[in-house]
């Protein structure tokens, strides 16, 4: 019997290069073959028209082989490249969406913007030939900050009036009737600070010309090769043939790599192809503060009614988005957040408002949890205050809330980011909540507290819930090719940045097929064997691509036993498929066996032998003289492809609990116990899966009480770099974190499994705020918080009883 | 984030290293390079010559005799921080080395480059002011010794003239009577201190003889304050160090916040500082005894 | 006019190289450029994710804060040096590399030679360390995928496989 690996705990096949140093990073690539290098010269303003650009002092330096600006990009080598980059994903309400150049035309809108591209041969000399680079600017008023943006004294763009890129509402019943008819309201004005992914490995795009074939090789750090590779054959004015794109090893992704093409994506692949020699762009890591991607700015204005035992019967949201200096990513952040906020909760009405406003600071795209943290911050801290205003404890005003296992399917009435239906599929969130309950010790709490106080000790706890779409379309697909030799080799399109798919897809194969774990190898993220594909985001890969290739080898397992059932004379459904041989049901390894690599050899007519075991497929050997040899339903090779698709996102869940030591005197805040209870339906592969729960966390963690994106008044990030752009270390971030899963199938995909990557940052600025405040003794309403600015917190609280939530019954 | 072009010397003696040193003004000296190299990826530096003292022979002692401690200039935070002498000679050295950076830079930083980086946000320059202590340099024109009260000029400015190369420090053996605290509130383990706060307190009985402060972070130089007088009474000794500091605004914590800092902080270790000496002095009347 | 350039031998996981540089070539990219050794990781270039670490006589160097001409006197370790002899080609993973593999103590791998070649210092100096020895150890490493967890794991676990295979 073929041990099932599905749920296993496997260790990774990835693994072992990694840990040999033998992995592939764009910047691994083509070393030693003479690549050049390039460099970008960035606007170090936020706001200004470019009058002039000299490059004279560069053009004769040695060592130098080409330097670009825009005027550059409008001749007739690319005839689109003059023009501004994608908007991927359009929005009715998006009224106005802008995106940026490859290269700046005549205005730079945030502070890294790129004006103009150097290649050279290598990347020192390339960074000397950028500081000879000279710019004139004109200076316009910047406007950074979600309050200046909405003050719209200056504007970001001159045509988009009042920095409203898009307003969006959605409803569902009469909120604002529903609070007005509540016995009790409240107010809360709640704010989240800026953030980014932070990959270890910033961006990287190599690209190479062969001259001959006329063909392009593109190999870049992303999270969808499919959406580069249309982007770049579109702006470089190629047929789609003639490009390709690899995705290597990627050092870490969170989001930020969704984002395409960047103006390097298609700068170095035309770059490549004027040079006719391999070209790189490797960024550095002040690069990647000032011109990759940051995510979390949000500001929200929160009306609830509600009943007296807590239960919410309006809830009317109303909130500030900063998309920064342009909308290449569309509005996907605040919809997720306007959706997702609803949480494992069923309010009686939902109203939801959204402005998303322009910034004179680097744009939003998605970092993992995408819009989600904000609003699962935005709710918890409307729970907490609706239980401390009602005095009820925090579990019960939750519970009073939850959506109840019998209801699923939930239909909120709102659209979601994918423009289907908000509906969610399954969960059981009392059961979630009681196991939690257990897991931080939440009844034995108030007797530790106790305790702590007498050693003069000051401690809190904090729960955080929260509901997460997983696994959105439109599609994944996955090909599965069984070779002569028995090995499979499964391609699929999306990405890998250190998920482990290569595992966890090799362990769904397995058992599809009936073959070992060992015999399978996963390719991911390459245009040349999936052409087809999406991307990796919002914890859509195991769904996705994982319920593609299970699709995939069955198909390719009918085949087998197809012509299996023919060789051994058998019926199709007496064969089973044990380690990779087929034979009737019960007899393993019996006389009437076959092996999958002799299946495979049959599956193929040949007309020449390459070895011997193929003498088997040759004409004189095999076939029925009076037909054909590939029937007219058939097709050579032992192949299966299949595309998954699904009606909607499944939805995963999660809660979260931490206990916080908060130091009367410095402020400072510890991390003294942190639980976690995580629902994504079937696990493939558990240690992934609490892999990616304890990363999740420790970004949270950075997330709530270290990492933000400082900008300045005129708009300069002052803290571009690792020195001040706060990553935890191992020292920041809880020794031990405790979980427990509930397995909650989901009837959308034929292995019921739901996302997981997100899940782990998602609840962190809840929770943290909700902890800190039971610490406190008042409420918490912006994250992150510092040290610094708790005990800032205290003393005004100290001078005058606050503030943060109005009674107003 | 590479470096601009420069010159790069690797003498393998001092004099030949002191003479590249006067012949280009624009030269600098790399030892360890851990808070150099940054600044010239970055290209917040270009020295147009570089001369690298590495090779330097005699230059990464670490010896401790009745004057005190002494660092050569390419003994490593690690070498320094590892010496039994060291703890046992000058304990505040070893507790402040503790602190700067993380294990894997003190490998390679030096104590000495540290001191005469002139960082009042590092723990080194503070604590060499905070003992008193001194260090000699060398130059074409012979050797001097900079006693640690004259080596901050102003942020990240020392009085080493350009031509200069710190051979070695010397910080003074922990007296009779003595104890030393040291303590820091940074954001991240390992970063630099919001506030940090050494010192070296002088018992005789019961009796404290004499209370000296040492601050970092919040001043543009070292800044040491002495605190005898206002021993016992946390809120004067809190409100005199403040009136010799400035601290200041920034992105990881407000000017009111780090004056809290320095008031909680000094308390603490005043107290340590005091528990120490306590402990060192029965500790010496046991030994007597014995 | 170009600029100068040195030739320099760079000790590199036993064997002598010999590269020609100019001052300004940071330890960590002759290493991967010059001598394509990629597996040191470059991530921020200021000496602060650890990444690029590398053993330098042994010790734990940040090889983005030295330049390949001041390393010419050293013996350098870089993760591709960790592996120890078995007959195989490859060689077999490290104790440390092995406890990786089994403690899920990497995700994209791009933190890790970093780690490695830490820990491998790190258990060198102190072979059972507790727990709080294992973090302490790897203090000033950053990672952004595994959340520490069960890389604080490896150590320990790297710990019992030495002693298992001593």
């Amino acid at each position: 019997m073929t041990t099932k690996m599905f749920g296993e705990p496997v260790q990774r096949v990835e693994d072992q290069r990694f840990l040999r140093g033998q992995g592939h990073y764009a910047d691994d690539l083509l070393v030693g073959q003479q690549v050049l290098q390039a460099a970008v010269l960035r606007s170090p303003h936020a706001h200004a028209r470019i009058v002039d650009i000299d490059v004279s002092e560069v053009l004769d330096v040695e060592g130098v082989h080409l330097v670009w600006t825009y005027d550059d990009l409008t001749g007739p080598m690319a005839p689109t490249m003059g023009e501004p980059l994608p908007l991927l994903i359009p929005h009715p309400q998006l009224t106005h969406g802008r995106t940026q150049y490859a290269l700046a035309k005549d205005e730079v809108n945030y502070v890294g913007e790129a004006i103009a591209f150097v290649v050279a041969d290598d990347r020192y000399l390339a960074e000397d030939a950028v500081g000879r680079i000279r710019v004139t600017y004109d200076f316009l008023p910047p406007v950074v900050g979600i309050p200046a943006a909405r003050a719209a004294e200056h504007l970001v763009h001159d045509d988009v009036p009042g920095n409203v890129a898009a307003r969006l509402e959605q409803a569902n019943g009469d909120a604002r009737a529903a609070i007005a008819a509540a016995p009790h309201t409240l107010s809360l004005d709640l704010e989240v600070e800026r953030s980014a992914s932070t990959p270890l490995e910033g961006r990287g795009t190599v690209a190479r010309w062969d001259p001959d074939t006329a063909r392009l090789t593109v190999w870049t750090s992303t999270q969808t090769s499919t959406g580069v590779r249309a982007a770049v054959a579109a702006k470089l004015g190629m047929d789609l043939g003639q490009v390709e794109v690899v995705t290597p090893d990627v050092g870490g992704g969170f989001g930020v790599k969704i984002n395409h093409p960047w103006p390097e994506e298609l700068l170095v692949p035309l770059a490549a192809r004027t040079l006719r020699r391999p070209v790189k762009f490797i960024e550095d890591r002040r690069e990647h503060f000032v011109s990759a991607a940051h995510e979390r700015g949000q500001v929200h204005h929160v009306e609830v009614g509600y009943d007296d035992d807590g239960r919410v019967l309006g809830l009317d949201v109303q909130f500030w988005h900063d998309n920064g200096a342009y909308t290449p990513y569309g509005i996907v952040l605040p919809i997720i957040t306007s959706t997702q906020l609803l949480g494992p909760y069923k309010p009686g009405a939902y109203r939801v408002v959204f402005e998303s406003l322009y910034t004179n600071t680097v744009m939003c795209t998605p970092y993992r949890g995408a819009g989600r943290p904000q609003g699962c911050f935005v709710m918890e801290r409307t729970m907490d205050a609706i239980a401390a205003a009602l005095g009820k404890d925090r579990l019960e005003v939750r519970s009073a809330n939850f959506i109840q296992p019998d209801e699923f399917p939930y239909d909120h009435g709102l659209i979601f980011q994918d423009g289907r239906q908000l509906e969610y599929d399954s969960g059981d969130y009392p059961a979630s909540l009681a196991k939690l309950r257990e897991l931080i010790g939440w009844d034995e709490f108030p007797a530790f507290r106790e305790e702590m106080a007498r050693e003069g000790r000051r401690v809190g706890i904090g729960l955080a819930c929260y509901v997460e779409g997983t696994g959105v379309g439109p599609y994944e697909g996955a090909h599965v090719h069984i070779e002569t030799s028995g090995k499979v080799k499964i391609a699929t399109g999306l990405t890998t940045q250190g998920q482990g798919h290569a595992t966890a897809f090799a362990q769904i194969a397995a058992d599809a097929l009936g073959v070992p774990f060992e015999s399978v190898e996963v390719v991911t993220g390459d245009t040349r064997r999936m052409p087809y594909a999406v991307g990796t985001f919002a914890s859509r890969a195991a769904v996705m691509s994982g319920s593609a290739i299970h699709l995939a080898a069955l198909r390719a397992r009918e085949k087998v036993l197809r012509i299996a059932a023919e060789a051994l004379e058998a019926a199709e459904d007496d064969l089973e498929i044990v380690d990779g041989v087929i034979s009737v049901k019960g007899t393993p390894g019996g006389t009437a066996s076959i092996d999958l690599g002799t299946v495979a050899v049959l599956s193929n007519p040949l007309r020449y032998a390459f070895d011997e075991a193929s003498k088997a497929a040759t004409q004189f050997t095999v076939g029925d003289p009076g037909k054909p040899p590939v029937a007219e339903d058939d097709e050579p090779g032992l192949e299966g492809k299949d595309f998954y698709s699904p009606d909607r996102s499944t939805f995963a869940n999660g809660m979260h609990a931490v206990i916080v030591e908060t130091d009367p005197d410095t402020a400072e805040i510890t991390i003294l116990k942190y639980a976690v209870v995580h629902d994504c339906g079937r696990l493939i592969n558990p240690m992934i899966v609490e892999g990616q729960i304890l990363g999740g966390i420790a970004q949270g963690v950075g997330g709530a009480l270290y990492e933000r994106m400082a900008y300045d008044e005129s708009g300069q990030l002052v803290n571009a770099s690792f020195m001040d752009f706060l990553m935890p270390y191992v020292t920041e971030i809880p020794a031990h974190i405790d979980i427990d899963h509930l397995e909650t199938p989901s009837p959308l995909n034929p292995l019921g499994i739901k996302g997981a990557g997100e899940a782990g940052v998602i609840p962190s600025a809840a929770v943290f705020a909700s902890a800190i405040s039971d610490a406190e003794g008042f409420a918490i309403t912006a994250m992150p918080i510092s040290p610094s600015e708790l005990f800032g917190l205290r003393r005004t609280h100290a001078s005058a009883e606050p503030v943060e939530t109005k009674e107003r019954s | 984030m590479k470096p601009a072009p420069f010159a790069y010397l690797r003498p393998q003696g001092l004099q030949h290293a002191l003479e590249a040193l006067a012949a280009d003004p624009g030269a600098k000296v790399l030892a360890g390079g851990q808070s150099l190299v940054p600044l010239l990826s970055m290209r917040l530096a270009a020295p147009s010559t570089l001369v690298d003292i590495n090779a330097l022979p005699g230059l990464d002692r670490v010896w401790a005799d009745d004057d005190g401690v002494h660092v050569g200039a390419l003994a490593r935070h690690a070498d320094v921080l590892a010496s039994p002498d060291v703890r046992r000679v000058q304990p505040l050295v070893s507790q402040a080395l503790s602190q700067v950076a993380h294990a894997t830079i003190r490998n390679r930083g030096t104590t000495v480059g540290s001191i005469v980086h002139a960082d009042a946000a590092a723990e080194m320059p503070m604590v060499i002011t905070l003992l008193g202590g001194s260090v000699t340099v060398a130059s074409t024109a012979g050797e001097r010794t900079i006693p640690a009260e004259e080596l901050y000029a102003g942020p990240l400015e020392s009085t080493l003239r350009h031509d200069e190369v710190a051979v070695h420090a010397t910080f003074p053996a922990l007296a009779p009577g003595e104890g030393v605290g040291f303590a820091e509130v940074a954001r991240r383990h390992g970063d630099y201190a919001l506030v940090g706060v050494g010192a070296v307190v002088r018992i005789d009985g019961d009796d404290v003889v004499s209370a000296r402060a040492g601050y970092l972070s919040v001043s543009d130089v070292p800044t040491v304050v002495d605190l005898t007088e206002t021993w016992g009474d946390h809120d004067a000794a809190a409100h005199r160090a403040l009136s010799a500091l400035d601290p200041a605004d920034d992105i990881h914590a407000t000017a009111a916040y780090r004056a809290h800092l320095v008031r909680v902080l000094t308390a603490r270790v005043l107290a340590a500082a005091y528990d120490d000496a306590r402990t060192r002095a029965s500790a010496g009347r046991d030994r007597d005894d014995g | 006019m170009g600029e100068e350039l040195h030739d320099i031998r760079l000790s590199v996981n036993g064997l002598v190289r010999e590269v020609r540089v100019p001052a300004r070539r940071l330890l960590s990219d002759a290493l991967r450029h010059d001598l394509g050794l990629t597996g040191t990781h470059v991530g921020c270039e200021h000496g602060v994710c650890g990444a690029c670490t590398v053993l330098v006589d042994g010790r734990p160097v940040r090889s983005c804060l030295m330049f390949a001409v001041s390393a010419v006197d050293c013996s350098i370790t870089t993760v591709e040096g960790l592996t120890e002899p078995d007959g195989s080609p490859e060689g077999r993973l490290s104790a440390v590399q092995q406890a990786f593999a089994e403690c899920h103590g990497l995700q994209c791998g791009f933190c890790t030679p970093g780690f490695l070649t830490t820990i491998t210092a790190g258990l060198r100096d102190n072979p059972a360390p507790t727990e709080d020895e294992a973090r302490e150890m790897i203090a000033g490493n950053l990672c952004r995928c595994t959340g520490y967890v069960n890389i604080v794991k490896s150590v320990l676990r790297a710990s019992q496989i030495a002693e298992e295979r001593s």
